[in-house]
Formats: C-alpha cells, structure tokens, sequence
C-alpha cells in the first residue's frame, strides 16, 4: 500500500473515477476499494477527481504570516550583445509582459533585474515595456554571464528585495543560473512554464509541459518566497512599448570579485551568425534527414530569404555537420515559436517536436504518408522534398511578380 | 580519480501515447531507459578513465527499486561501481529534493569524489535543475552542457567545451565540481556479453534514508518547496490536411497558395 496517499476506506465508493483519471497507472479499484501502488508520483491528479473526497495527500502547511511579507514581481531580463552593446533579449520583454499581468493582479509593482557592464543599453525600453523599476547591475564582471558571479547579485536582490514572484527566461543561462540561486535560497522552481497565472490566494500557479509534451502539469510554490520560474522563449507576446511609462532607473552597487567566481574562459567558438538567430525568428524553414544532401540546403536557404525568415534544422542534420548545433530546433537544441515553421524531410521525433510545436502554422514536407510531423502540420504535403522546393520557390516568385 | 556519475531512469519517451478519450497516459508496454542524456555523461566518464589510469566511476541513482537495471546499463558500460538509493520516503520528490538526496548519497557513499557528471536533463522532466542545485548543494562550481571534458594541463582542473547559443565556448574549473552533459559520443557503444557478465559481479549497494544524513521532513514530497497540483492532457493541435500523390507542380503550387492565402507571401 502506498502511504502518502491517503485513501480513506469509509468514504470511498469504489466508483473508479480516480483510475481513469491516473495518468501513471498507479491507482486502481480492487476489492471494492481503490488502492494505489508503487508508480504513484503523488500529483493529485485523482484527489482532485474524487467525488466522495476519499483521497487525500499528507502536504506540509506554511505559515501565511510569513509570506506574506514578500512583496513585489521581479524578472531577470537577460541581454545579448548587440553591435558593442548590451541590450534586453526578446525573452525578457516576453517575460515582462507576463510579469506585469501577474503584477497587476497580485497589486504589486514589477521590477526588472539587469546584469551587465558599461556597454548595458536600452535599459528606459524595459520601462515602455511594463517594468515600474528597473535594478541595473553593472560590473566589468558581468559583462559576460558566468554560472557564480550571476548567482551571487541575483541571490542578494533576492534576500534584500524578498519579491513575491521571481521569473528568468528559460534560455540556456536562465536554466543554468536559477536552480542555482533556488538552491542557494531554499526555493521551489518550475522549468520551462508555459502558462503562469495567480490563484485564489495570491500564489503563483504555473504551468509547464512534461513528458516529451505528452502531458502538463500545473505545479506551486506553497512554502517559499519567492515562488521562482523559467519561462519558455516564444510563448507569450511582449507588451507593445508605451513610451508614456515612467522611466525609473536605478543603478545598483555591486560587490564582486575575481576569486568569486571559479570558472575560467579559455576559448570561444563562434558559429552560424550570418544564418541569423532561430529563437527570434518569424519564419523558419527547417531541414531534416529527407533533404537528402548538404547541396539541397541551399534552395532551403533561398526559400527562407524570400519568406523573410531563416534556416535551422533537426538534429539529425546537424550530426552529419550540414549545419551547426546553434541552428538545432528540439529538445536538445533551441525552442522556437514562429508564425510559419516548414519542416522538410522531418520525421518529426518527440524530442524535435516539442522544439516547435508552439509554431502558429506548420507547412510539412515528408515522403512517407505515416510521418509524425504530418499529425502536428497545418498543411502536410507527401512527396520528394528535394523535387518540389525548386517548384515551389518558382511559385512563390511568380505570385511576387503578379503583385 | 573518482567520478560519480548521477543517473536517471526514465521511461522510453518515443512510446508515450495518450488515450484521446480519457486523456491519460498509456502505460502498458512503456520501456524504461537510462536517460540519453545520462548516457552522455557516461560516455565523458569513460573517456577520461582512458586518459587517466586509475580512475573509478561510480554511478548513482534515486529511484525505485526497478532503476536497478539503469545502473546494470551504467556497470555493463564500463562503471566500476553502483549505487542505487531507494527508500518509499523518497516518493514525490521535486528536483530541491532529489538534489538534496543525491548530495547525501554522494557524501555517504563516494565523500572523496573529485567530479560529478549527470546528464543535461532528464527526458521525462526535462527540468534541467537537478545538476545546478546538487552544485549549490555541496558549493562546487558547475559547467552546464558539456561537449567535451579534459583534464586540464595544471592538475586538479578540468577543461569543458560547452554547447552556448552562439557556438561553443571552453571553460576551466577546479576540481571538484559537477559537470553536465548534453552530448557524447555519437556511436552508441553496444555492451558486449563479456560486459554484461562483469557487470553483473560488480558492487551495486543499495542504501536507504536511514543511510544519509538528513532528516525525515526534508526528503521525497515533504521536503519537496514545489508541488504537483494537477496533470492535464495539452489541448490536442488539429492535424491540417494532409495531401498525396500529387505531381511535383501541383504540391508546390498548393503550398505557394496556403502561403499567400495565410499572408506569407
Ligand atoms: C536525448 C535526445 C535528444 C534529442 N534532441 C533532439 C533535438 O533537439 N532536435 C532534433 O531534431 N532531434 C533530437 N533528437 C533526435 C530525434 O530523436 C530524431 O532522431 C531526429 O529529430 C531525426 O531527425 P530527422 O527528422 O531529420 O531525420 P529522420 O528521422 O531520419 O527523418 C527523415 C525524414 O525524411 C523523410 N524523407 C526521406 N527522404 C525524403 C525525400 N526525398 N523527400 C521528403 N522527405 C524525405 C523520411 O520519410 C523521414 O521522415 C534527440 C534524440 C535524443 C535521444
């Protein structure tokens, strides 16, 4: 018998709700009375569901009071170099109009957190974007993200500003930096939400796929404060800028030195930026397996440039060195959410689907009619890929020249 | 050189499917693997093993008593040793209270250890947290999204090339620290019978909450700060149409008008 689930044998009535509603198999009727074994994972999927409320977790209770003294919504708004400088990515504003939803309802201020060097700009366009505040942390140590120097301001603004709700873009640095500080401050952490909204009692509900995106979960924070999250790229829209907001800047002092931070840049390796970003593109033509060969990118790359968008490709391809990893959609590589994603000769495996299901329309391209890129795709079209592109480039050009 | 290896079973993702009428997963038939990711971090172990005699590596494990067969996969791959910590007390543990765990289990068992490699993520969760906290935890540095891992030239210091946004970057650390893996080699090596057969006289301990140095509210869901409060199917995408057999001309042409139909072009 599974102890933390608590079934109660009075008031269960062996209806069976509670195992159709398992989502692990680990709760089933027997002898009348429902039992739960050893896959249960306690998410309360079946108390929820429970009629007879018959079904309890044993959860540990936190004190209100003291909760209650933590006040405010903060965002990490990440940067990236920008000519010679540094300004705020597009997740960060993503995040910030979250942020000041979550701000309004909850009648707290938002406040930007920014981290960088002298080269940090367009610090007021976080302001025009939603932030009432913005905490700018400038050191010649932070002009680079580094996993300690990092953790160490975000973990003092937390400990001297107690926010109520703190939120990082799930990027590579935002995954790498926030367990980090919720581990320094005893925190709970939700990966990767793509829904966040404010319950009944004020908390943070977040919510996030799992499971290769076969299944959500809806997930809190009930004991600590902050209640911290990543947020997946490309999910939320930015606020348009309203350049009426106040602009209120205040630069931070920071304390920081070299022995703080114990990892050493040796070398830097960069790739692909004549390719142009994929997180940030509006349309994405995708390479696979199914294109056969490296040569027949180069149609995939016109066929971008005339849709105004960029080319990327599945892991696969990016193994057999046609493209580099930083152009790599999926789990392993980037999360992207444009307005148009063509896949070409992509099966469409879990772990690239969950890269860019998000994508507001799906154009497939696959030989074989039981692709699973077919089964997410808008429009799927069976045939040879490397056939049809030079076609279909022809087209495009010949509905151009009719305007 | 001691190298604990922190693993992960998880269930074969490619298999997942969901009842579209109750929305639930269904379970039947699901294999469990070790994690990709964790094999990766396998795979670094082993190449460092090469290149500096006297190494052990020892694979770790929270979970059920089933994960016994992830760690046979991690002893079968080379790994000297195995540990698998597995208590009902552990159930429900968010990422805060894995890592937490899994340093006690390395204090307890491996409190020499010089690295800590695990996988990038696990591909259940996909949280990507475990690694980063269990850092914090011991207070070692971390490098995330590891490539490759060298034994730098100055004793005592590894070099890790790590996958960033735009390209790679190669950074330096003192040892001990915990190291993620995002990739490895790219031929899966196949354990040969002679392997399977050493795998299986190797050292696997088992140990339990009562072996570790922490106290009964901070494991499983107790001592987890996040909780699950409901698991939903997504919203089903609606397939498109779907169009066959159609010559070469007319599939263009019918992409090209879908285009300029959604305004594309
Ligand atoms: C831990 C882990 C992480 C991973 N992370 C990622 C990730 O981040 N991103 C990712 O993409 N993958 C990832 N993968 C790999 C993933 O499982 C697939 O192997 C990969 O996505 C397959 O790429 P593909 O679709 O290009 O190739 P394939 O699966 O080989 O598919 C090629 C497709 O092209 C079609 N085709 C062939 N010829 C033609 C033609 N002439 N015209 C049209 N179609 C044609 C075929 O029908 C087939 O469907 C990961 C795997 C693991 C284990």
């Amino acid at each position: 018998m599974f102890k933390l689930l608590k079934i109660d044998k009075e008031k269960c009535n062996a209806c069976g709700l509670c195992e159709i509603s398992c989502p692990f198999g680990a709760i089933a009727v027997e002898n009348e009375l429902a039992q739960a074994n050893e896959l249960c994972t306690l998410c309360g999927a079946c108390v929820n569901v429970c009629p007879q409320a018959a079904l309890a977790i044993e959860r540990r209770k936190a004190s209100v009071e003291e909760l209650s003294q933590f006040k405010g919504v903060f965002i990490w708004a990440e940067c990236e170099p920008h000519g010679e400088k540094h300004v705020p990515r597009k997740v960060a504003y993503e995040i910030l109009s979250q942020g000041r939803r979550l701000a309004d309802q909850l009648g707290e201020p938002l406040n930007a957190v920014v981290l960088g060097d002298e080269g940090l700009a367009e610090m007021d366009s976080l302001c025009y974007h939603g932030a009432d505040r913005v905490l700018c942390f400038r050191h010649s140590l932070l002009g680079r993200y580094t996993s300690d120097g990092f953790t160490n301001v975000i973990s003092a603004v937390i400990a001297g500003e107690k926010p109520s709700i703190f939120l990082y873009g799930a990027t590579p640095n935002g995954r790498d930096l926030a367990p980090r500080v919720a581990a320094r401050m005893r925190l709970g952490l939700t990966a990767d939400c793509t829904e966040l909204g404010i319950d009944e009692n004020g908390q943070l509900v977040q919510t996030r796929p799992a499971f290769g995106g076969n299944i959500m979960a809806t997930i809190i924070s009930p004991y600590t404060r902050p209640q911290t999250a990543t947020v997946r790229p490309n999910v939320f829209a930015a606020a348009k800028r309203d350049l009426d907001r106040p602009v209120n800047i205040e630069e931070m002092p920071v304390t920081l030195n070299k022995t703080n931070i114990r990892t050493r840049l040796i070398d830097e390796i960069r790739l692909a930026s004549e390719e142009g970003r994929i997180e940030e593109a509006k349309v994405i033509v995708s390479a696979g397996r199914g294109c056969q060969d490296p040569i027949n990118l180069d149609t995939l790359r016109e066929l971008a440039r005339k849709l105004g968008g960029v080319l990327a490709g599945s892991r696969a391809i990016v193994e057999l060195g046609w493209i580099p990893h930083s152009l790599q959609v999926g789990q392993s590589g980037t999360t992207v959410g444009p307005d148009l994603y063509i896949a070409v000769g992509i099966s469409g495996a879990v772990q690239h689907v969950v890269g860019m299901s998000s994508s507001k329309k799906i154009i497939a391209i696959n030989k074989d009619p039981d692709a699973p890129i077919f089964k997410i795709a808008d429009l799927g079209i069976v045939g040879d890929a490397p056939v049809i592109l030079p076609k279909l480039i022809n087209e495009i050009e010949r509905i151009k020249v009719r305007r | 050189m001691k190298i604990v290896v922190c693993v992960k079973q998880v269930p074969e993702i490619t298999d997942v499917n969901v009842n579209p009428e109750t929305g639930t997963l269904v379970r039947e038939g699901i294999s469990a693997i070790l994690n990709p990711f964790c094999e990766y971090a396998l795979d670094h172990a082993t190449q460092l093993k090469i290149t500096q005699q006297e190494t052990e590596v020892i694979a770790i494990t929270m979970g059920p008593p089933q994960a016994r067969s992830a760690l046979f996969r991690c002893l079968e791959l080379g790994d000297d040793r195995a540990v698998l910590v597995s208590d009902r007390k552990f159930a429900g543990a968010d990422t805060w209270a894995t890592a937490l765990t899994l340093s006690a289990a390395i204090k307890a068992s491996v409190p020499d250890f010089d690295l800590i490699l695990m996988g990038k993520q696990a591909i259940d969760g996909d949280t990507a947290q475990v690694g980063p906290e269990l850092a914090e935890i011991l207070n070692l540095p971390q490098i995330t999204y590891g490539v490759e891992i060298n034994l730098s030239p100055k004793k005592k210091r590894i070099r890790v090339k790590r996958e960033t946004e735009h390209g790679y970057e190669v950074l330096e650390t003192r040892l001990p620290a915990v190291v993620s893996a995002s990739k490895g080699e790219l031929i899966r090596r196949v354990p040969s019978f002679q392997d399977v057969l050493t795998a299986r006289l190797k050292d696997l301990r088992v140990i339990s909450a009562d072996d570790l140095d922490l106290d009964e509210t901070e494991l499983g869901l107790k001592g987890s700060f996040t909780q699950v409060i409901n698991v939903f199917p997504p919203p089903q995408k609606q397939g498109g149409i779907k169009l066959e057999g159609l010559e070469p001309e007319v599939a263009a042409r019918k992409i090209a008008t879908y285009l300029r139909k959604e305004g594309f072009v």
